[in-house]
């Protein structure tokens, strides 16, 4: 159980996936404009790295190992992923239009956000079996949602203030990660 | 020959792929804390690039449009998987050290962004030659921010100890941290030096990051106007 907990601790501060991991950086730099838009996408990103670890690990120990295919592992697990947001994005559709309007613009840029394959990569590499994968990729992804709502809050404030101006724009928002990850620096001395 | 000499020239300083098209942020983050792992990850990246453009511009009359992503994913996924089994075998100490980011620049956004905004427009010759130009342009940006890092970081270039052994180098630069902040000052002194970055406009509205997003970068924007 300790274990369990420690998973979803270590993927959501200690290993944070944008700032110690770097996995992610696209939108977690192009969505964090907007506050609103930052939680919605944080939502997205949560049910489908949950999702996706969870299948990914499945296809990987029933399906890839018995077959001795290991080396496919980046080929499948590419083409699962874009895969199962299609199937997320069609269901949503159906079954729950409100939740599709409040996800759904965001569910095809999660395709190609490199988190969702770098989880289910080193959820792998890691050996978890499939309860230590789901939650490995809960954590991972609560770890983006907390890192990109921080720096919406952040950067809400940065537009109201004096920027010098070479700093405007992308420099200013990459610093204050950089102060951000510093902080997360801290989460390694946590101690179970 | 002019238009081959052109895209180098694109390549590399025009639209360099990480420094004006801030493109591949991901790995340019995270494996710039050697100049070697620079250049390893640069050079692996140009070898998956400059196929995936060949193969993609060879078949690009025989892809129909409906399925050219899923198709362009398959192509690129592998010939990652087989660079990854190469560098596995002939160079373990660089597989060691870029680790998942080798089977990660099958999402490297530069090469599904060429593959949709280029190489399946030209013939063959021309687009490897673009894949020439952005791998070397994304390998000289990337060995440029692991130099920064790890003479500021590690007091040393490329393993030789060039920093006196009395200064003590500012180790934060090759922590996480070190890595936005050395990306942050080469676009604050591009901007200063009024070089345009492309990104802007891009990042800003939306995901930034690729050919694939182009369309439901649209559609983020249409749902934000809501």
């Amino acid at each position: 159980m300790k274990n369990l907990i420690l998973i979803v601790v270590a993927g959501a501060l200690i290993n944070n996936v944008v700032l110690n991991q770097f996995l992610g950086i696209c939108s977690f730099l192009g969505v964090s404009k907007q506050m609103k838009a930052s939680a919605s996408l944080g939502g997205a990103v949560i049910f489908v790295i949950t999702v996706a670890s969870g299948v990914a690990s499945l296809l990987y120990d029933y399906v890839l190992k018995p077959f001795d295919l290991d080396y496919m592992k980046t080929i499948v697990f590419i083409l699962v992923i874009a895969a199962l947001v299609q199937i997320v994005e069609m269901f949503l559709k159906k079954t729950s239009p409100a939740m599709y309007k409040a996800l759904g613009i965001y569910l095809p840029l999660i395709t190609t956000n490199c988190a969702v394959l770098g989880v289910a990569l080193t959820n792998v590499q890691n050996g978890y079996n499939f309860i230590e994968s789901v939650l490995s990729g809960f954590g991972t992804a609560v770890g983006y949602t907390i890192a990109i709502v921080l720096l919406a809050g952040i950067r809400s404030r940065i537009n109201e203030e004096d920027i010098p101006a070479p700093l405007r724009g992308a420099p200013i928002v990459l610093i204050s990660a950089a102060l951000m990850s510093i902080a997360f620096m801290g989460f390694p001395g946590l101690s179970f | 020959m002019n238009q081959y000499v052109e895209r180098l020239y694109n390549g590399i300083i025009k639209e360099n792929p990480t420094l004006i098209l801030m493109l591949g942020m991901c790995p340019t983050l995270a494996v710039s804390t050697r100049a070697m792992n620079g250049i390893g990850m640069g050079l692996s990246t140009m070898a998956v690039l400059i196929l995936s453009n060949l193969v993609i511009s060879l078949l690009r009359k025989v892809i129909p449009d409906a399925v050219r992503l899923p198709s362009y994913i398959v192509i690129v996924a592998s010939l990652v998987t087989v660079t990854e089994l190469l560098i596995e075998a002939y160079l373990p100490s660089l597989y060691d050290a870029l680790g998942i980011y080798i089977p990660l620049i099958v999402v490297n956004c530069i090469i599904l962004g060429r593959a949709e905004a280029y190489a399946n427009k030209v013939p063959p010759a021309l687009a490897a030659m673009d894949g020439i130009g952005m791998g070397l342009g994304f390998t000289a940006a990337l060995t440029m921010a692991g130099l920064i890092r790890e003479v500021l970081g590690n007091g040393t270039a490329f393993g030789f100890q060039v920093l006196p052994e009395s200064v003590e180098p500012i180790g934060i630069f090759v922590q996480p941290p070190g890595a936005f902040l050395v990306i942050a000052l080469i676009i604050a002194i591009q901007n200063a030096l009024g070089i345009r970055s492309r990104q802007r406009k891009l990042v800003e509205s939306c995901d930034g990051c690729c050919g694939t997003c182009a369309s439901s970068c649209d559609r983020v924007r249409e749902g934000a106007a809501k």
